[in-house]
Order: structure tokens, then C-alpha cells, then sequence
């Protein structure tokens, strides 16, 4: 199998924005579009301050999916560069657990790209979050599906 | 007689307490058959198997599917990732 090249990433480790904009950075590319999706402030029922999302994944099938998603996007859009970066692990407020950047020649492209990684790995990609609240609560988020 | 080896997530794995088992099936048993003999393992996790998706060896598997000895079946509830 050739080398991919996509940078795909599952990781417990901060994920850096700035590399994966650096990654799809191509003279070929008018346009780079970056998506981050971060851990928002909530409160629960119970009147309980959201901490952090403790993300957990199938990581051998979550990153073939993410591999996946990549090769979909391409055959879609004329891609030159894409990074598709995710955590494991606890994600702080404010702090991001998906990072994805696209580069293509024109813009309509790489926004259009970038919505579809992260709408199809939001309802395909085995990835879980857990809600991690102030008074040490926990809850499972799983929308519920028919 | 075939072994199937399941990995539970999430809520799923929480409520069993345990994040993988083996299951003893008989030859041509489906996902369908796993799911139900899941249950039956384990009760805990029977009110959660409906909204359950399942994957073999790491792709997405419908209950039709027919299990081989030595595969791999994950219990995928709803995915929430992003």
C-alpha cells in the first residue's frame, strides 16, 4: 500500500493546529479551510459546570475510518493536502478535540471538504465522549438512533 | 462450535464492567445470534443492545452477517465523536 498522503491522527496527546495547517500548506492550494471542534461550556439539569469531554475511541477501526473519510473526500473534491487529527482521552473546556485542514486550488472546495469530514465523523467514526462534570458525575453521550 | 472474541465501549463496556469477552457460538451463527447471546451473557447490557450497532473485524456488520471462528465483534453504541 503506498504511503498516504494525509495526515491522520488519533491521539491522547494536545492536538496542534498550527502543524496540520502547516501540512496542507502546497503552492498548488488558493485555499486552506480549518475546522476545529472544542469542548463547550454546559450545565447540567443539576446545575453541575461541565469540566471536560473524556473522549474514548476503537482505535483500530476509528482509524481506518478517519483513513477512509480521507479517500472519500478526495474522490470528491480536488484536494491537495488533508490533515483529520482527533483525541482520546480528557478534552478541558475550551480546548480542542477535532482538528481538520484542507487545501485545494479554490476555496468552494475546501469548505465544502471540511464539512464533510466533520459531519461523516460525527455520525460514522467510533469515537465516544463522556461528560465529565464538577461534582465528579459522569455521563455517556449517545444520540439516540432509530 | 466457533469463539468470538467482543470488545465493548463506552456505556456499553461500563455497564458490563468489563471491556471485552469471549462468546461460544455455534457454526454459522450470525451477528443477530451474537447480540442475543450478548444479552443473555451478560443482562446488563440487554436494554442497551437495541440501540447497538455491531462491526466485524473492524467494519461495520449488519445482523445478517455470519460470524467465523477467531473473529472480532465490536458492540458499537451511537458514536458521539467531534
Amino acid at each position: 500500500m503506498p504511503a498516504s498522503p494525509d495526515l491522520i491522527l488519533l491521539s491522547p496527546a494536545p492536538l496542534d493546529c498550527s502543524a496540520a495547517v502547516a501540512f496542507v500548506t502546497d503552492p498548488a492550494a488558493g485555499a486552506i479551510d480549518v475546522f476545529l471542534g472544542t469542548t463547550r461550556a454546559e450545565r447540567n439539569t443539576a446545575g453541575q459546570e461541565l469540566t471536560a469531554l473524556d473522549y474514548e475511541a476503537y482505535v483500530d477501526m476509528a482509524t481506518n475510518q478517519m483513513r477512509d473519510l480521507a479517500t472519500r473526500a478526495r474522490a470528491k473534491w480536488p484536494i491537495c493536502r488533508l490533515a483529520l487529527l482527533h483525541r482520546t482521552g480528557r478534552v478541558a473546556v475550551g480546548e480542542p478535540s477535532v482538528v481538520i485542514a484542507v487545501s485545494t486550488p479554490h476555496r468552494a472546495d475546501s469548505f465544502a471538504a471540511c464539512k464533510f469530514l466533520i459531519d461523516t465523523l460525527k455520525v460514522e467514526v467510533t469515537i465516544w465522549k463522556k461528560e465529565l462534570w464538577h461534582d465528579g458525575g459522569a455521563t455517556w453521550v449517545h444520540p439516540k438512533t432509530t | 462450535m466457533i469463539r468470538i472474541h467482543v470488545k465493548l465501549f463506552a456505556i456499553l463496556r461500563d455497564a458490563a464492567g468489563k471491556p471485552e469477552l469471549t462468546l461460544e457460538l455455534p457454526d454459522g451463527a450470525t451477528v443477530h445470534a451474537a447480540a442475543v447471546a450478548l444479552g443473555e451473557e451478560v443482562p446488563a447490557l440487554a436494554e442497551h443492545l437495541p440501540h447497538t450497532g455491531f462491526a466485524v473485524n473492524r467494519t461495520y456488520a449488519g445482523p445478517a452477517q455470519v460470524l467465523v471462528d477467531g473473529d472480532e465483534l465490536a458492540a458499537i453504541p451511537p458514536v458521539s465523536g467531534g
